[in-house]
């Protein structure tokens, strides 16, 4: 692995927005002047699945995908996500997790238990987890949509990137009548 | 000026700076986004055809004409253009013509895992893979320049991790669209034996030169690290991986052109090196080819032929340090894909399901009415095969099986391949009952206009095919509309058209959920003091509803007041919505 590669994964249920989250991160970096590669899956997986987007960015990056033990950071956007894509994390990286639960369907249907400790879990077993309530920040800013914009704001805490090139990138990701509402729960993930 | 684009948005990108001006194409995961960027630029004529066959057709006929053109489907659409392709590669071209196929190790979103190389070297084609999305612009640029110098059609190949991948890509200016003159030729585009026989030795021809080609072209290209004694050939995205891992450290023969193989090329950097390796995903194609120079080297004995490669798996296989990462013990339920809330295709397949009838399914978002709870499919096969495979099944299991069995296909899919099934059912009689799930969209690749909307790529307004008489003029006379989401008429029509003593078909008509026009009603409740947990709302596996504290609740966000489970609960639990 390329050693100054860094690797962000953002997990977390088909329709929660991460998109939006890795099209700011990839303007950012790019507007660093970072080499930086986004990788997806679309298609299936989007109808209420779990999905998972990649973001690399160093000098050079070469692989598009992010593999066990190697992510600095994943910003996981449910809980019991977080717990699926622990083990991607590399040693001495950090989980930072919005702290819904979003049921999938074994648990609707009784096939299997919620695992509602999952955090604790992972704390236990030394992962350094970052667990925040997303969703009232992001209808404070104005919509629950904005939940992926307010765990980006507790991302931009994390990477030494000033705000102010948060702030332009995140102008240029969305509409111009939802730029406010979105800088407002950017800062209310940041503070 | 440099952007940053996903795969296919970079061949859509190499399209317009080719000068390309025709495409059309099925959508199909994941190689959909290439036309939909495409339709963005106005020098590009864009289309969604019904099927991949009439796309590659399509594609033809403008090449033919002295266009640029260029059709794109997903690995298994090639099944469907193979017809015309296989041909196609005698005819070769007027303007350049290339066909975009994407592959899907791993099966992201796939029926099966084929490996579309086998068809380049089938039909005799050359194809071109990149291994990000910089290369896939570049490659396609070069894949029309191909087409025209061998007068012959390219095929570029892409897989999920090229064609969801984004990278920064360096824009080019775009050249004037290329139209070429059109000569009536009948020996080059008569394809009847006699001009097909004198067709074959050219195709031989070509398929020697471009083997030339393929020792000096940069799309091959050799980096020899000083003292290494292992040598790597790899393409498309395997080739990032071993940067990954071995950065510059390792002699790597990176194939770009990979179809056909060089020769001399590869000898030679044989030669250079004490341990060849080949590395590809899917079958052992560059493999096989090494081995019929006669060379040893290790690839599928050591590599899985099965699934996607990443850099730890390539680690793992080459003895290379592991990672370490954390495994924690207690396990996440899976979390699959599921029918959205208010999915219009619930509905139905909770009757089917309660009737226990056998249901013949079809490709699309309704091919997850197969999953738990509903388990109501029996069968999914490929585009169309719900149709013809339920007029075998009932000539195989007679009369009465008729009386049980349906099958299940969605408005797209029909009009790509399940027109002539239909006719087959009439032509050859059973009395059999299709369902078409109309929800007026292709809805699995990410709402694609199709022949039934009324609408075309751009969003402007096109002929609406009207499937009942479509249905009608196929032979078949009882065709009836339900709405779904009215489960006793839906069950009514479903017990009278299976009992009926001739074919018929039901269309469940009723848009997606997700479609923008359609405005979601106010979220149901449940009362808890009514709610008995009785579970029968549970069977209709909607994500909105779930058991909470003993009772059942149904999440506000998520739920569009369908009214489905209200009909379902015997209580009366159920409230809200449009009744307040």
């Amino acid at each position: 692995m390329s050693n100054n590669t860094k690797n962000i994964m953002i997990v977390g249920v088909g329709g929660q927005g991460s998109l939006l989250a890795s099209k700011l991160l990839g303007r950012l970096l790019c507007n660093e002047g970072y080499d930086v590669k986004v990788s997806e899956v679309h298609g299936m997986s989007q109808r209420g699945g779990s999905v998972v987007t990649y973001v690399r960015y160093g000098d050079k990056v070469y692989s598009p995908i992010i593999d066990k033990g190697e992510a600095d950071f994943i910003v996981s956007f449910e809980k019991l996500e977080a717990l699926r894509y622990a083990p991607y994390l590399r040693k001495g990286g950090k989980i930072i997790v919005n702290s819904q639960e979003i049921d999938p369907m074994p648990v609707i249907t009784g096939a299997a238990e919620y695992p509602h400790e999952a955090l604790e879990h992972l704390s236990a077993l030394g992962v350094d987890v970052d667990c925040i309530d997303a969703l009232t920040p992001a209808l404070e800013a104005g919509s629950a949509k904005a939940t992926n914009i307010v765990l980006m704001g507790r991302l931009s805490k994390c990477l030494d990137i000033d705000k102010d090139k948060w702030i332009a990138a995140l102008k240029e990701s969305v509409a111009p009548k939802f730029v406010e509402m979105n800088i407002k729960a950017f800062e209310l993930g940041r503070a | 000026m440099k952007k940053l684009m996903l795969g296919n948005e970079a061949v859509a990108r190499g399209m317009l700076e080719a000068g390309c001006s025709i495409v059309s194409s099925y959508p199909g995961t994941p190689s959909t986004e290439i036309t939909e960027y495409a339709a963005k630029y106005d020098e590009i004529y864009c289309e969604w055809a019904p099927n991949e066959k009439v796309a590659c057709e399509v594609a033809f006929g403008a090449s033919l004409a002295g266009a640029r053109s260029a059709c794109c489907m997903k690995h298994v659409g090639l099944n469907v253009a193979a017809d015309p392709l296989f041909t196609l590669s005698y005819t070769g071209v007027n303007g350049g013509l290339v066909l975009c196929v994407a592959d899907d190790p791993g099966m992201h979103s796939s029926q099966n895992e084929q490996d579309s190389r086998h068809y380049a070297k089938a039909a005799k084609l050359p194809m071109l893979e990149p291994s990000d999305a910089v290369e896939a612009k570049e490659f396609t640029k070069l894949a029309f320049a191909l087409s025209e110098e061998y007068d012959t059609p390219v095929i570029l190949r892409t897989c999920t991790r090229i064609a969801h991948s984004q990278c920064s890509v360096e824009l080019e200016e775009p050249i004037a669209a290329v139209k070429k003159e059109y000569v009536k030729n009948p020996q080059k585009y008569i394809m009847a034996p006699a001009n097909a026989i004198r067709k074959h030795p050219v195709v031989e021809e070509r398929t020697a030169k471009l083997v030339a080609l393929a020792e000096n072209t940069e799309l091959n290209k050799v980096e020899y690290a000083e003292g290494s004694s292992l040598g790597i050939i790899t393409s498309g995205t395997c080739y990032q991986y071993v940067k990954e891992l071995y950065g510059d450290s390792v002699s790597v023969l990176k194939l770009g052109l990979v179809n056909p193989l060089p020769t001399k090329l590869i000898l030679d950097f044989a030669s250079r090196v004490d341990r060849l390796v080949v590395i590809e995903e899917l079958d052992p194609v560059i493999e096989n080819h090494c081995k019929s120079l006669g060379l040893s080297v290790d690839g599928k004995n050591i590599f899985p032929i099965c699934g996607e490669f990443s850099q730890s798996l390539i680690a793992k296989v080459m003895g290379l340090e592991a990672k370490e990462y954390v495994i924690p013990e207690e396990s996440a339920p899976v979390r699959p894909p599921v029918m959205c809330a208010g999915c219009p295709h619930r509905g139905l397949f909770y009757v089917l399901a309660k009737k226990k009838i056998t249901v013949l399914g079809d490709i699309g978002c309704y091919t997850l009415g197969s999953a738990a709870p509903l388990n109501a499919i029996d069968s999914v096969l490929c585009m169309g095969a719900s149709v013809s495979g339920l007029h075998g099944f009932n000539k195989a299991s007679g009369a009465e099986a008729e009386k049980k069995t349906v099958a299940v296909i969605g408005d797209s899919t029909f009009m790509h391949s399940g027109m002539t099934g239909l006719a087959n059912i009439a032509y050859n009689g059973t009395n059999s009952t299709v369902i078409i799930v109309d929800n007026s969209i292709t809805g699995m690749t990410g709402h694609q206009q199709n022949p039934t909307t009324g609408y075309n790529i751009k969003g402007d307004p096109a002929t609406k095919i009207d499937l009942e008489a479509l249905c009608h003029a196929l032979g078949i006379n009882r065709v009836r509309v339900v709405d779904p989401y009215d489960l006793k008429a839906t069950e009514k029509a479903i017990v009278e058209e299976i009992a009926a003593d001739e074919p018929s078909v039901i269309i469940s008509r009723r848009p997606c959920a997700l479609l923008k026009y359609v405005k979601a009603k106010p979220a149901l409740t449940i009362e808890a003091d009514k709610c008995r947990t009785c579970k029968a709302c549970m069977k209709l596996g909607c994500p909105a509803i779930s058991i909470k504290n003993g009772k059942a609740v149904i999440d506000a966000t998520l739920c569009v007041g369908c009214g489905i489970c209200q009909q379902l609960c015997a209580f009366g639990a159920i409230g809200g919505g449009e009744n307040e």
